[in-house]
């Protein structure tokens, strides 16, 4: 055996990060496009394949320059590969056999376009949001078919366990298999029944990404960008570039822009007074407006619309203090109206203490539905409450407000950052 | 002569994991060819046929089990055995269950 002389021009060519997580997305699309969903699981280990065979084949022989389009190849190689084999060309005559494959192979190799490709990947994120479809199940199967994200990779993001995430994904790919879902784009009314299950599912996965205290810094900025790019891919879409779309991607833009000022070195939460504005990422918050901007064109307004004109309204006052509070209240009456939830309130309680009194916030919050309960039970309630308390001075009500939050929350951040509020507490009792 | 064998634990990774993985493996092979110690090597594909028998008989597949499937080799250049065994130590493979045989090349003068 020889040494192979062609080893000399080894150059590594870089390969881009997420490279085999966005090809995976994209193969898994197009070859389910079509095998059909029935096939998914023959399809994934396909995929598999063609990644075994790139690291084999790379490591040896250098990378390709074009590492992605090499992959492809390999996945549409096999397509007609598996459909040949399934054809009994041979049994007609080899003129009609010749025929026949030329034309397997013609029709095969139009599903690999650009174009085609973006159009399959979005079929899929609608496949994956599935109303019939429980929405942890949606997440689970998203960040696995669309996203390429490994088992332990979406159990790390969701913080559970990789048994439960492989019970949702056998649920969701027997239900998909079972009633033979079709990869295709709704028409009409149910397009917009659909892209609302789609914007849930991906405002989801950025919020698990943005806000979950306990996945590991890592893999929540990963599941940010990957609600990112996922709503930008619907947003060049002609199914999905609608101003629903551009408010989503808007609002995750002024929110990515604060994320490296929220947490410090150490690890511990910044609150937005305490952020040092000069780190939010100018870029993307002019992104924000553009996308912003472009969600006003037409009639629609939608809880994006909102949510990412509030988050524009703290990323346009240069310090906390010149913050317009008269506006995120305005702003924050508006998205009750079509959002009535206990923490939008619990939100505008905030901006009421901003704007009016401590009291008067601490008022409102009490009157929220169901408030026993939900102080016991969800963290940010006690938290928040038990801080307007503390800054009113009112250290006994404070106290077991701080602790009960102390006890809901499961982030050591967050834990921190209350246990600091109650230490100062029992200091000034002591005084 | 490292022969590579196994590895199974790649079949069940994800994407994002894979290309870590080979990431590792072009960080090594670069690294071994900046001490000039690669001396070449070749993937081999997965398939192929098994020839044995006096009366030979021909099977499909290398060998029955995947964890001995030989997925390539590489010459490299080392002093000794010993030199060459702590090299092959650095196999971004061995902790998926891979292994490496080190073998030397006989010299024919």
């Amino acid at each position: 055996m020889e040494a192979t002389p062609g080893h000399t021009k080894h150059h590594v060519n870089a390969i881009v990060d997420h490279l085999f997580r966005h090809e995976s997305g994209k193969m898994v699309a197009v070859l389910t496009r079509i095998f059909g969903m029935h096939n998914l699981e023959m399809v994934e280990d396909v995929v598999q394949e063609a990644f075994l065979r790139a690291t084999q084949t790379w490591v040896f022989n250098a990378v390709p320059d074009n590492p992605a389009a090499w992959l492809m190849q390999v996945a549409k190689n096999r397509a007609i590969d598996i459909i040949r084999r399934q054809q009994h060309f041979a049994q007609y005559s080899r003129e009609l056999a010749h025929q026949l494959e030329q034309e397997t192979e013609h029709t095969v190799q139009q599903f690999f376009s650009e174009t085609e490709i973006a159009d399959s990947q979005l079929r899929m994120i609608f496949a994956c949001c599935h109303p019939a479809l429980k929405e942890e199940d949606q997440v689970a199967l998203t960040l696995k078919t669309v996203s390429g994200f490994g088992i332990a990779e979406i159990a790390r993001a969701l913080v559970t366990n990789e048994a439960v995430i492989q019970k949702r994904l056998y649920r969701a790919r027997q239900f998909l298999k079972e009633r033979n879902i079709a990869l295709e784009i709704p028409a009409g009314n149910e397009l917009t029944q659909r892209l609302e299950s789609v914007y849930t599912i991906l405002y989801l996965l950025f919020n698990e990404g943005y806000n979950s205290g306990k996945a590991d810094e890592l893999i929540r900025k990963d599941l940010c960008a990957e609600a990112m790019r996922l709503c930008l891919l619907l947003s060049t879409h002609k199914a999905g570039n609608r101003p629903a779309t551009f408010a989503l991607l808007s609002l995750m833009c002024f929110h990515a822009s604060r994320f490296e000022s929220r947490v410090s070195e150490q690890n511990d939460i910044i609150l937005l007074p305490g952020q040092d504005r000069s780190k939010w990422d100018r870029e993307l918050i002019s992104r924000g407006y553009y996308y912003l901007n472009k969600s006003s064109e037409g009639e629609e307004l939608t809880i994006y619309h909102l949510e990412s004109a509030i988050a524009a309204e703290h990323c346009l006052a240069p310090e906390f203090a010149s913050t317009n509070w008269q506006r995120l209240l305005q702003l924050y009456d508006m998205l009750l109206e079509i959002k009535h939830t206990p923490q939008v309130l619990l939100n505008r309680a905030i901006v009421v203490a901003q704007l009016h009194s401590i009291a008067t916030a601490i008022n409102e919050i009490k009157q929220i539905e169901n408030i026993d309960q939900l102080l016991r039970t969800q963290y940010i309630f006690p938290a928040v409450l038990g801080d307007l308390y503390w800054r009113l001075g009112d250290h006994e009500q404070a106290k077991p407000l701080l602790e009960a939050a102390l006890q809901l929350t499961t982030s050591q951040a967050e834990k921190k950052l209350i246990a600091e509020k109650l230490e100062k507490l029992t200091h000034t009792h002591l005084n | 002569m490292f022969i590579f064998r196994g590895a199974n634990e790649q079949y069940s990774m994800g994407p994002e994991e894979m290309q870590q993985h080979m990431q590792k493996w072009l960080a090594w092979v670069a690294a071994l060819q900046n001490k000039k110690i690669y001396a070449g090597g070749h993937p081999l594909l997965p398939y192929g046929k098994t020839v044995q028998g006096k009366k030979p008989i021909v099977t499909d597949g290398p060998f029955a089990e995947s964890k001995e499937l030989v997925g390539g080799y590489f010459i490299i250049k080392a002093a000794s055995m010993e030199e060459a065994t702590e090299i092959a130590k650095d196999c971004p493979d061995l902790p998926l269950g891979g292994a490496v045989e080190v073998r030397e090349v006989m010299q024919l003068d």
